[in-house]
């Protein structure tokens, strides 16, 4: 249970940071609470290990009227804590226990990219985006950047767009617009395990408090969060006459959910529409609360 | 290739030379001798190796040493103050919140950061607060006892 030999970077900047990934193959190190076990139990051994967690200009938490943008070392509990998203928030409180919520980070759950985690849902939820930069020397000196849209970023299981020479350093979650409400529920085995199953939804009401539009992003029930637009299935009614069970019906068929020795592909499927319309009509009633 | 380090332990500075891998864990024990954290699961399941970073609780075992190069670490050796045993230490002496003892470091280093962050959690607050932290002797009654009776202890202190 000790990490395999590695060669360590400690770069101090940005730039630095890019230039080592530029020439060697390696894991980046954040908060390390997805890593570090893979590490301990020898299931991972890099060759090279980029440590970013000297480079202060990446822990930020942004907020603008457009949306959050959150820094590839901000932590879970500084988000949870700041505020800057009601969905994020709902989520974090979510993610594994307070003490490693003090050092893992949003970022660094997005690139890991495991199904059942809750963050990448919601990101695909929000349709969000994450920002990738490179080294730039070949092109002058600033570093090339790309944001990827929520829909491509995340590709397989603990799988991400994120290239070799890349590195993410900030995640962007969209504001909601009025009349918006959130909820994320899931059910794990133990608190703070990764969920069986979990949705997160988010409801918008028109003007007249008719469902205007309404999607959830489901984890543990596919290789990456599989978001659903129910909007139609909602058929312009106001959120009290929906029919739900037609609305989670849609959800269950576009998973395709596994079995393990945790639970049953069958029992998966059941609970991914059950907690769909829990989370659509929470969602929806703090909508018309807002 | 080997690193060096200084750790501001409990208050004194450190320095060690330490390999990229070395864990928190195991440099407070084996390099710097200081063997109140205890190492459970290495994994970050179990918290038997929470110390505090910057004073916030993190697992020593999911962290690299050379990671935390210049931060202060505070392990339960150095919760006690100049007076003997810290209110958090006293309420679980007090309230049978140990039996066999390996998970109590980590207890007492999370219900320490806890109770300063909310000095009079609910207990729904103390069970999230400690969900981490796995004890397999008392079945908790007696350590969720412990952090209300500790929260009584700091406030009387104040």
């Amino acid at each position: 249970m000790k990490p395999p030999p590695f060669e360590y970077h400690a770069p101090r900047d940005l730039g630095e940071a890019l230039r080592i990934l530029a020439g060697v193959r390696g894991k980046v190190l954040a908060g390390g609470q997805s890593l570090i076990p893979l590490l301990n139990m020898r299931l991972m051994a890099p060759e090279h290990l980029i440590d970013i967690n000297r480079i202060e200009s990446l822990a930020t938490i942004e907020t603008t009227p457009r949306g959050v943008t959150v820094g590839a070392l901000a932590r879970h509990s500084e988000v949870e804590h700041s505020g800057a998203h009601p969905l994020l928030g709902q989520a974090l409180r979510l993610v594994a226990h307070p003490v490693i919520r003090n050092r893992g980070t949003v970022v660094g759950s997005l690139v890991h990219a495991d199904p059942a985690a809750e963050l990448p849902a919601v990101l695909a939820v929000l349709n969000g985006s994450v920002r990738l930069a490179r080294d730039g020397a070949a092109a002058g000196d600033a570093p090339l950047v790309r944001d990827v849209g929520a829909a491509e970023f995340f590709t397989g299981p603990l799988e991400s767009a994120v290239r070799p020479d890349e590195l993410a350093v900030s995640a962007f979650f969209p504001a909601l617009p009025a009349r918006t409400g959130t909820a994320f529920r899931e059910v794990a085995r133990r608190h703070g395990d990764y969920a069986l199953a979990g949705v997160c939804a988010v409801v918008t009401l028109d003007d007249d408090l008719r469902v205007g539009s309404a999607r959830v992003a489901c984890v543990g029930v596919g290789p990456v969060p599989i978001t659903v637009d129910v909007t139609s299935e909602c058929d312009g009614r106001p959120a009290a006459t929906v029919d739900w069970a037609a609305v989670t019906r849609a959800v269950r068929e576009a998973t395709e959910p596994e079995g393990d020795i945790h639970a049953t592909a069958a029992y998966r499927l059941r609970l991914v529409g059950v907690l769909a319309g829990q989370a659509l009509s929470e969602a929806a009633r703090e909508a018309a609360a807002d | 290739m080997e690193h060096e380090i200084t750790l501001v332990v409990n208050g004194d500075a450190r320095r060690v030379r330490v390999p990229g891998r070395r864990l928190l864990s195991d440099c407070l024990r084996h390099d710097l001798g200081l063997t109140g954290t205890h190492v459970g699961c290495e994994h970050g399941v179990c918290g038997c190796c929470t110390v505090l970073l910057d004073g916030l609780p993190v697992r020593s075992c999911l962290t690299f040493a050379v990671t935390v190069d210049g931060h202060e670490i505070t392990t339960v050796e150095g919760l006690a103050g100049p007076d003997g045993l810290s209110p958090v230490q006293r309420a679980f002496a007090e309230c049978h919140g140990l039996q066999c003892g390996f998970c109590t470091p980590g207890f007492l280093c999370t219900v320490t950061a806890l109770l300063r962050d909310n000095p009079a959690p609910t207990d729904d607050e103390v069970r999230e607060g400690i969900s981490g932290n796995l004890c397999r002797c008392t079945g908790y009654q007696n350590i969720t006892k412990a952090v209300h009776r500790a929260a009584e202890l700091l406030a009387e202190e104040t």
